[in-house]
């Protein structure tokens, strides 16, 4: 099965499970829960079930298409819903059947993983899945989300597009996978893997990026003043990438390095509690009269 | 009697592998508890834990609590009858308020008042009404993660999925998060079906059919024989890990041992790289050769039967390819820096937030370092090395082997110092400056790694103590008191006179930016003397020395610590020993009188009126070089024995001596030599703080 049919059998199956199909987020981002439809959304008490793919860009993990299996940019599959079904895990491991993998045939595990994103002032319980010894899903119940609690809890699911595919195609080398019939990943990844590999160690524009990330910041600042929200994420977004891309060239000191990291925080922590308010003050619109009887509270 | 037989089972998502002991040991401890509160007998209570349940097996329970009578206590007797000896309306009141008459009151002495009582005769319940009260057994599980999931409330440790209550053949209702009791349990995940279960004794038959091994002995069992079995095929030596033993068998419900193939050209990677790897990132047993050297295989255990096993293997052996060669890869491009290069990115890297970089922290251990060798007059070659270990103690931190496998901080340090041509000394103390790595694990085997590790540590103790970053019940982020109680063994071990109290004063002198005042400075030394005490203290107690002793032997500075046992175990033995009895009241006759003192009373010869006290004089003066020589080779036993010289003048000096005498001068000058007196035997121990427990003789 290549990386195109993985991505449809896996839409398809979640769109059956009734989670909106979206598509990945336009700002740069290191992982599939940062995008506003993870990382907001998740907050609140609305339902929200929701499956897309996001590319996920880790600066540091550039490695000039060199290595097999790192990367500067890969993929990831991920599913939100909430509240969590009492199911999931089944829901889950439906999913891989339909990619072909025959739990009877390998060796499946949930092995404790809890998952921490301080910068997001996040934190969630669960698993990563196993895979004969290969992680392939993150499976996480989120218990806090912007340094708030997140009631109901929300169930994350994030599939390590390249890791399942190298297992599935039994491929060694990342640039190998079969994307689709007779294309690769290395044809359509291998130069922008070197590029952004050698933009982000050596040509990046050190003083344009600290720019940026102040005035990012300034503005992610003055839009929530506003109370727009979403503006205001994307420019959180911008800052934590602009961050990223600065400390792979290793220009940030140790002591401002705590430091940026804490301005983002702070601006995603103000973030998550204006969401929910402005949220609430629109009558949490997608809260319909059924999920509030399910409510226990 | 009639008896029944009771099954109770939790259905969970998969829990975590690390609290699942402790799981058991609780649910085996409170329901016992439990079942004793409300007086039900039983034979035996089986206990059961796989990933994804929990279960207690109740046999031949009792069915009904047994009857009671039970004394109900009533008024005061002067309030329970009148004047005229007739009972009161209080007492009327009383006797009918527990349903019963006048006529069944007695009278009973409680703290020297008469109160009247009646006995009251409780019906024992039938088990039927207790056994839901489960509930609250399953609910009062302490897990040290908890979560929420859904749109509960509950906090527990993994979502509940289905509950099993049992009482013969009858379903015990109750309801957790919305899910009710039933008699149905499920199998393997993959292998195994859904279970109706009609007999409570029939669990753990009906589940292994099922493929669900619920007895966590017995899968141990399977993997150790499985293991075994491997070792005799193949002719290989497999050691068996307890902790990863421990965490494999709970990762499993039906455990199938196997066995994968690495190849060997990886072998020429350091073995600790290839051990981690197997172990911690793969939780696989490393295979060894005959002469104990590894093999290029690994031992794994799978969750389910032997079918398609290959495939499961082949999967495994490609994933510990991946992480070799990543390994292989980090371990080549490390050899390409070198020390000076990483020792310049150690500026880069914090080592808390208050307290600077990993840089600062090597520049303040290096200092440490040279300050205790000064201490203990080590020779320039050893100064040298232990200097320039100091100096190059964290340059691996910055490797790409320690950034992928932070375990092995100091093990690759050592093996990069090595290829890098440093002494061989200077490098083990890389690897040494973290020992020993809990309680009970290795100390240091070279003086050079002692330092480090010594300096090391308290670099980190005094500076977050400085920066208020204090250990407090569970809360010890840094792991401070196993470093202070790593100080304490390491210069016990080596038998070094290093005055601990005297080096935190100097390594507070690091610090000093970070305070405000000599006052701040003094409150953070007491919290720093208290807090090694207290980890000298845990280890005496390991040694089986009472408290009191070892109070009285920590009333001193912490310097040889190894001199400080001796005492409290000398002072052990002479604790019950009628012998000593004599020489006990002696010095704690002084101890107690001396308190009268005040600091400032100086002893003046010329005011001696007794013979008795110019002789108590006279012997304290001429003892104290022998004792102070004694004091400073550390020997104990001579200690006490020349400080027994002073026993016979003691008892001399109060038979026939009035402390407190009239005369205001001559009273302080006696005080003024009892106090001189007791500060020498205080520099033993403040023997007036054990209880003595010599038999009359």
């Amino acid at each position: 099965m290549n990386i195109q049919e993985m991505i449809l059998t896996l839409q398809k199956h979640w769109s059956d499970q009734n989670c909106i199909l979206m598509q990945a987020y336009d700002v740069e981002k290191g992982a599939g829960t940062m995008s506003p439809m993870t990382l907001l959304r998740s907050l609140g008490p609305e339902p929200w079930n929701v499956a897309y793919v996001e590319p996920s860009r880790r600066p540091a993990d550039g490695r000039y298409g060199q290595n097999p299996n790192r990367l500067y940019q890969h993929h990831q599959f991920q599913v939100i819903m909430k509240p969590s079904p009492d199911n999931i895990q089944e829901l889950y491991l439906e999913s891989l059947e339909k990619l072909g993998i025959n739990p009877n045939e390998h060796d499946i595990r949930f092995v404790e993983d809890n998952w921490e994103n301080p910068t997001l002032g996040a934190a969630g319980l669960g698993w990563e899945v196993w895979l004969d010894g290969m992680e392939i899903t993150q499976f996480t119940y989120f218990q806090q989300i912007g340094g708030l609690e997140a009631k109901p809890v929300a169930v994350e699911i994030t599939y390590g597009i390249e890791r399942l595919a190298s297992y599935i195609q039994d491929k060694e080398n990342v640039f190998e996978l079969e994307w689709t019939n007779g294309v690769t990943v290395g044809d359509i990844f291998y130069q922008p893997e070197f590029e952004h590999s050698t933009y982000t160690f050596e040509e990046s524009n050190t003083d344009m990026l600290f720019t940026l990330f102040t005035t990012y910041e300034e503005e992610a600042k003055r839009t929530m003043e506003k109370g727009l929200v979403f503006p205001a994420y994307d420019y959180v977004l911008k800052c934590s990438h602009t961050f990223n891309l600065l400390d792979a060239k290793g220009v940030i000191s140790v002591t401002e390095r705590t430091g940026y990291i804490g301005r983002v925080r702070n601006l995603a922590r103000e973030i998550a509690k204006l969401y929910v308010e402005e949220r609430e003050r629109l009558g949490f619109p997608m809260l319909k009269g059924e999920n509030m009887a399910n409510d226990n509270n | 009697m009639t008896t029944t037989n009771v099954l109770f089972e939790v259905g969970l998502e998969e829990m975590p592998a690390r609290f699942m002991n402790h799981t058991e040991v609780q649910l085996r401890e409170k329901t016992e508890a439990w079942l004793n509160e409300l007086r039900l007998n039983f034979e035996e209570i089986a206990t059961y834990i796989t990933p994804r349940r929990f279960a207690v097996v109740i046999k031949n329970l009792q069915t009904k609590q047994a009857d009671q009578e039970e004394e109900v206590k009533g008024p005061a007797e002067k309030i329970a009858k009148d004047e005229n000896g007739n009972w009161s309306k209080a007492a009327i009141g009383f006797s009918k308020g527990q349903g019963k008459d006048v006529d069944d009151i007695y009278f009973k002495e409680v703290n020297g008042t008469n109160y009247i009582f009646v006995k009251k005769f409780i019906e024992g319940k039938k088990v039927d009404e207790l056994l839901p009260q489960f509930k609250e057994i399953i609910l009062s599980l302490h897990f040290p993660k908890n979560m929420r999931w859904a749109n509960q409330n509950l906090r527990f440790i993994r979502p509940i999925k289905w509950l099993v209550a049992l009482n013969h053949e009858n379903i015990i209702p109750f309801e957790i998060t919305g899910v009710e009791t039933d008699r149905v349990t499920y199998g393997h995940r993959f292998l195994g079906g859904e279970i109706v279960i009609n007999d409570p004794l029939q669990y753990e038959e009906l589940l292994e059919k099922e493929y669900v091994i619920a007895d966590a002995e017995k899968r141990e069992k399977l993997i150790t024989d499985g293991i075994s079995k491997l070792e005799k095929v193949k002719g290989w030596n497999i050691p068996i890990d307890e902790g990863l033993l421990n965490e494999v068998k709970h990762l499993v419900e039906y455990p199938t041992v196997f066995f994968g193939a690495y190849d060997k050209a990886f072998l020429q990677i350091p073995k600790e790289v290839l051990i981690t790897s197997m172990k911690e990132h793969q939780r696989y047993f490393p295979v060894q050769d005959s002469q104990g050297e590894l093999y290029p295989f690994f031992v794994a255990v799978r969750n389910g039967t032997s079918d398609h096993i290959e495939t499961v293997s082949r999967g495994n052996e490609k994933v510990l390819r991946a992480r070799l060669q990543d390994a292989q890869f980090f371990y080549e491009e490390d050899q390409k820096l070198s020390i000076e290069r990483n020792l310049d990115q150690l500026s880069r890297m914090v080592f808390q937030e208050k307290l600077g970089t990993i840089a600062d922290k090597s520049e303040r251990v290096t200092n440490i370092a040279s300050i205790i060798t000064a201490q203990l007059q080590l020779n320039d070659e050893e100064k040298n090395k232990v200097t320039r270990a100091a100096q190059i103690s964290k340059f691996d931190l910055v490797t790409n082997m320690v950034n992928e496998f932070t375990e092995l901080q100091g093990v690759m340090g050592r093996k990069y110092a090595e290829i890098f041509g440093e002494d061989e000394e200077v490098a083990k103390a890389i690897e040494e400056q973290y020992m020993p790595k809990n309680a009970n694990a290795e100390l240091p085997e070279t003086i050079v790694g002692s330092v480090v590790s010594i300096a090391d540590k308290l670099d980190t103790i005094v500076g977050c103590f400085t920066v208020g970053i204090i250990p407090s019940g569970s809360q010890d982020p840094y792991a401070l008191r196993r470093q202070a109680l790593g100080v304490i063994q390491i210069v016990g071990r080596r038998k070094w006179n290093l005055n601990i109290s005297e080096l935190l004063y100097h390594v507070q002198k690091l610090f000093e930016t970070h305070i405000s005042d000599h006052s701040q400075k003094e409150e953070i030394h007491k919290q720093l003397e208290t807090f090694f005490k207290q980890r000298a203290a845990y280890i005496m107690k390991e040694e089986k020395i009472e408290s009191d002793v070892i109070d009285a032997v920590l009333v001193n500075d912490l310097d040889n610590i190894s001199f400080i046992t001796a005492k409290a175990k000398l002072l052990s033995e002479k604790r019950s020993d009628t012998s000593f009895k004599d020489k006990q009241e002696a010095f704690v006759r002084v101890l107690n009188l001396a308190k009268k003192a005040e600091d400032h009373f100086q002893v003046n010869p010329e005011l001696f009126v007794k013979e008795e006290e110019k002789n108590l004089y006279q012997v304290y003066e001429s003892i104290k070089p022998d004792y102070k020589a004694s004091l400073q080779t550390s020997n104990a036993g001579e200690s006490l024995e020349i400080l027994s010289r002073l026993v016979q003048p003691i008892h001399q000096f109060f038979d026939n001596t009035m402390v407190m005498d009239d005369d205001i001068q001559i009273r302080e000058n006696r005080l003024a030599l009892l106090l001189a007196v007791s500060q020498q035997i205080i520099k033993f121990a403040d023997l007036a703080e054990i209880n003595w427990k010599q038999v009359q003789s």
